[in-house]
């Protein structure tokens, strides 16, 4: 039934939402105004950990301020998982006795503008009793550290373990048979950035008892089941809109305490509200990620193949359980990411998510496997030193074979399709690794180091039912529906729960409905984005719209291709069997009748319609679930360039290589723009992007001039490689490929660095991987490199 | 964030400027805003009053005589880049702007907004300062014409005093046969410097000086030893010797390898710069 027209799944289809974006039209939640719309400012902690003893308001302003007294019937949110041992945090939606970060909301103030509600917050006094801060998550484990819960009796919120056969390897290392290096790796906190941060307006719509929530969000659906539970709701007496959204990368999939307040002061106070999170709201406040430390212990055998990793893994989760995805997502995901794309027989992981003073760890792009990659990739490639052999034969020796697909991990993943090795293969002549060794001989005329380095991962997508029923956060995903109509004049409108944040939904979700329907591009419309007008999703998050939504929408198609052939073939007098859809036409033998015209005459000549056809009509909702819930493993070989200058630390790529396998792309130009775009967040993590505390826990990176964002002049022409092996289990054989750009940067730099360093004995193994770090590390090395020659 | 509230004037000419800023305490010069701008918003400067300079065409304006020009306060990084000023020093001032922040900071940024802030870091700081460029103030008692040497005493001070107005730089020009170099490390395109150096030297007169910053006070003039001309390049140990012997710079860096290191090669790189063939 597929159409083979150039503009269906695989075509370079230029982007629909680019007209509007393009010129500056597209709507997003600071555009929108409403009549008697008031502005809000939050006021917020000034401190990490501290006892709330007072709260002062003038009695003037009392009534345009509101503090968590006054949230009468609220409910806190709750984000709980169903793990063994998991503790439960409770996060207020005001502060309540205590503030357990610097920029926790405490108060929220309404005036007419936002630079009048932030006189309002100033005009609070907050009377705070400090109280010792975790600012720091090796800290944080320690007995007799500061208690961010106190009922906790510690700050854990979750331990893990996985042991698969990890004893035996002693007996290997007894005999001799076995190498090992163990590495302490840490990444640091980051900020996600995306060039729109969150925002919501807020409205009580009195006809429908309705509160309407316009927000800045990933999951429409999913901050309306998350609002009702909090202001004890119908999930009917509340209606999330979601604009335009420009950029998530999973901040925007997240609850936020500001929303709760937000629909709850609308519905108080009868006005609409406003609330547009600023640039220092989201860098301290909001959008905190990534921060993770590891002590690995990699070992291999005599034949340079890997034989087991030992890791002991800590990720700052900070103070609360965001919701939906809970303070685990990260640590309790290393122990199933960690063995990556290798075959190896023994294997040890314990994990710790400490609770500490800083605002709650959200899912950034590549969601806990960039930190997890620059782990492993790293070590492995200080583990190749050791043997002496290139970094990628180790890897050759270690990977996955193809002819092993489908492949179930040491850590119990489903790899469903895929060749490893040729990736590898194709990333190592594409950088032209013998000439990059052949160039490092000679030595370059400036004096500067040059190294290359190469790192690998998969990206889970889609997963669904089965893992995240294991886990038991506040959502598991089960089948995602599509609504399909055909309107009276013959065009198609799709309606999905989903959400798109500059993915392209709106063209890769038309170029789906082409293929199967070959109604042209300019006549399907993608509705999103609005819990009125869409069938329930848990939204845009783990690369999964393509996967789910792709799947539903055809299902959808097909569904209604069905009843358009059933009424064609009555209208051609045909038999149903005889009749085909081309050209946007329903085709039999004695002639064709255009879909358009099918559809007028369904709508608007009834009439003209034959008896006992299926009332049903031309609208439709039809669902979908991948044939295994597990997720498809999209993968990637990166490999990159540098030259690093000893004496200042500059470093600069010369070259990057991706080789990625999405499975079938439905829009190869989507998917680069994604890789880039990820790549582009990865050199961010590698390179540039820290939020320091201090011992107080204050964060130290409270402006873009502190916290530092690569921009174009620092990411290099990305040279990008495509692999198409499709999934077994999925509509298309697509795979989901949104997050991975962002996985790999700081494993194949680092490892490129320490490739360049490595007869310095220079080795970096902090990201990002700062000049000033560089020159450390190569001054710490020095003594060690003299000492040797000695 | 958004400001605190403040009153706002936009006088015409330089005596009114003067005036609105000799009226109650509080006033505050906005130039190109580029700076200023960001403090409003997050509320670290809270004036009652902001005084918008920009369109008073005496600042606005670039005069020339024969030993100097001297370019009104207000004339931007962009027009400086874009050589839409003259430049007595054949192209260098364009080469300073155009490593200036983004264009879009160039703009509307200025050059007298730069020196009147006295950002260390600042590109137009250390590269008036080794120009031998003079600031020249207007305040109620008159008009005077600093060095920018004297004009900046440290991180964020300047010789203005409260109700003065920085109107203008008279830069020296300099013959043909003058060299210059500069170089600016910094973690990426249109950030501050974390080193910036600046090297002048004019052959027939036996000049050699360089500059070079930041440090937590103005940047360091070091007048260099004679040397033949033109020089081969310079070596990196060459560099730290010379820094070395400024107690500035060393007492900036202390035991800092790294800003010493970063001191050193942006001197280098400069001085090979100007020596280029």
């Amino acid at each position: 039934m597929e159409h083979v027209t150039g503009e269906g799944i695989g075509a370079r289809l230029l982007r629909k939402e680019d007209d509007r974006f393009m010129r500056g039209r597209g709507e997003y939640v600071g555009d929108i105004r409403l009549p008697g719309m008031q502005e809000v400012a939050f006021l917020r902690s000034p401190l990490a950990h501290a006892r709330i003893k007072a709260i002062n308001i003038p009695p003037a302003l009392r009534d345009r301020v509101l503090v968590a007294e006054d949230l009468q019937g609220v409910a806190p949110i709750r984000a709980d998982t169903a793990l063994p041992g998991f503790k439960s945090s409770v996060q207020p939606i005001l502060a309540i006795g205590k503030v357990r970060y610097v920029g926790e909301a405490v108060a929220l103030c309404v005036a007419p503008t936002r630079a009048e509600a932030e006189d309002l917050a100033a005009e609070i006094e907050v009377d705070l009793e400090p109280l010792p801060a975790v600012h720091d998550m090796l800290q944080g484990r320690r007995p007799g550290a500061p208690l961010v819960h106190e009922q906790w009796g510690d700050n854990l919120f979750l331990t893990t373990f996985t042991d698969v056969n990890f004893e035996a390897v002693k007996e290997a290392v007894k005999v001799g048979a076995a190498v090992s290096v163990t590495r302490e790796l840490r990444t640091a906190r980051q900020a996600m950035c995306p060039l729109e941060g969150r925002g919501v307006v807020t409205d009580w719509n009195a006809r429908l008892g309705q509160i309407v929530v316009y927000s800045s969000t990933q999951q429409p659906h999913i901050v309306r089941s998350g609002l009702a539970e909090c202001l004890r709701l119908d999930e009917g007496a509340i209606r999330v809109v979601a604009p335009d959204v420009g950029g998530g990368f999973g901040y925007k999939g997240i609850l936020l305490p500001e929303e709760v307040a937000l629909a709850w002061a609308t519905r108080r106070l009868g006005v609409p509200l406003r609330w547009l999170e600023d640039r220092r709201e989201n860098l301290i406040a909001g959008a905190d990620c990534r921060e993770h430390h590891y002590i690995l212990t990699a070992y291999a055998d005599a034949q340079g193949r890997l034989l087991a990793l030992d890791c002991e893994a800590t990720v700052d989760s900070g103070a609360y359980s965001a919701y939906p995805f809970s303070a685990c997502l990260e640590a309790g995901q290393i122990g199933s990411i960690l063995p990556g794309l290798y075959d190896f027989p023994h294997y040890r992981c314990r994990t710790w998510s400490v609770a500490t003073n800083k605002p709650p760890i959200l899912p950034y792009r590549g969601v806990a496997r960039t930190g997890v990659c620059f782990a492993l990739e790293v070590t492995l490639d200080a583990l190749a030193r050791k043997l002496g052999i290139e970094p990628t034969e180790l890897r050759f020796n270690s990977l996955v074979r193809p002819e092993q697909m489908p492949f179930d991990n040491i850590a119990k993943r489903h790899f469903d399709s895929g060749d490893y090795p040729e990736a590898l293969r194709r990333a190592v002549d594409a950088i032209g690794l013998d000439k990059v060794r052949a160039r490092q001989r000679e030595g370059e005329r400036d004096g500067r180091r040059i190294g290359v380095g190469f790192a690998m991962y998969a990206e889970q997508a889609g997963h669904g039912t089965s893992v995240y029923a294991a886990w038991g956060i506040p959502f598991v995903p089960g089948y995602e529906q599509c609504q399909a109509r055909f309107t009276p004049d013959g065009a198609l409108e799709l309606r999905i729960g989903a959400h798109s944040h500059g993915q392209g939904l709106e063209t890769t979700l038309s170029q789906v409905a082409h293929s199967i329907l070959g109604v042209p591009h300019d006549r399907i419309r993608l509705i999103h984005g609005d819990t009125a007008a869409t069938p329930y999703s848990t939204g845009t998050w783990g690369s999964r719209s393509m996967i789910m939504s792709g799947g539903a929408v055809a299902s959808a198609c097909e569904a209604l291709a069905d009843r358009v052939l059933d009424l064609g073939a009555r209208l051609l007098q045909a038999r149903r069997e005889e009749v085909r859809i081309e050209d946007g036409a329903v085709v039999g033998p004695s002639g064709r009748i255009a879909v358009a015209e099918v559809a007028r005459t369904w709508y608007r000549r009834p009439q003209d319609l034959p008896p006992d056809l299926n009332p049903g009509g031309l609208e439709l909702t039809a669902g979908y679930k991948a044939k295994r819930d597990t997720g498809t493993f999209s993968y990637a070989a990166h490999a990159a360039v540098v030259a690093v200058d000893t004496q200042t630390g500059e470093l600069e790529l010369l070259d990057y290589v991706v080789v990625e396998d999405g499975g079938v792309l439905v829009n190869p130009m989507i998917v680069d723009g994604q890789i880039l775009g990820g790549t582009a967040q990865g050199i961010g993590t590698a390179l540039y992007e820290e939020m320091p505390y201090d011992a107080q826990g204050q964060p130290l990176a409270s402006t873009l001039s502190d916290y530092m964002l690569p921009g174009p002049a620092e990411v290099p022409e990305v040279r990008i490689l495509h692999m198409e092996t499709p999934s077994p289990y999925t509509r298309f054989g697509q795979k989901g490929i949104g997050e991975g750009g962002a996985i790999a940067p700081p494993a194949a730099i680092t490892n490129a660095v320490n490739d360049a360093l490595k007869e310095l004995g220079a080795e970096l193994l902090v990201s990002p991987i700062t000049p000033r770090r560089i020159v450390e590390a190569i001054a710490r090395a020095r003594p060690r490199a003299e000492a040797a020659l000695a | 964030m958004k400001p605190a509230a403040f009153d706002y004037v936009r006088p015409a000419t330089v005596a009114e400027a003067l005036g609105a800023l000799n009226g109650p305490p509080g006033a505050k010069v906005l130039a190109g805003g580029q700076t200023l701008g960001p403090m409003l918003n997050l509320r670290l400067a809270q004036p009652g009053l902001l005084v918008d300079i920009t369109r008073i065409p005496e600042l606005a304006a670039v005069s020339e005589d024969k030993d100097a020009v001297t370019i009104g306060a207000t004339v931007t990084h962009a027009a400086i880049e874009d050589g839409r000023i003259p430049d007595p020093t054949g192209g260098f001032l364009s080469r300073v702007a155009r490593g200036i922040a983004y264009r879009a900071v160039r703009t509307r940024g200025t050059i007298g907004g730069s020196l009147a802030h006295a950002d260390p870091s600042a590109d137009w700081l250390a590269g008036l300062t080794a120009l031998g460029a003079d600031a020249l103030v207007a305040g109620p008692g008159g008009s005077r014409r600093v060095p920018v040497s004297a004009f900046v005493r440290g991180a964020m001070e300047t010789q203005l005093a409260p109700g003065e107005l920085l109107t203008g730089i008279r830069i020296p020009r300099f013959p043909l046969e003058a060299r210059f170099g500069f170089h600016k490390i910094c973690r990426k395109t249109g950030e501050f410097a974390d080193a910036i150096a600046v090297v002048v030297a004019i052959p027939q007169q036996a000049y050699l000086a360089a500059v070079v910053g930041p440090t937590s006070g103005p940047p360091v003039l070091i007048e260099m030893r004679k040397v033949d001309w033109p020089s081969a390049a310079m070596t990196l140990e060459e560099a730290k010797g010379i820094l070395t012997a400024a107690d500035q710079l060393r007492n900036h860096a202390g035991d800092d390898g790294y800003a010493r290191a970063l001191h050193a090669a942006a001197l280098k790189r400069a001085y090979d710069e100007a020596f280029a063939v």
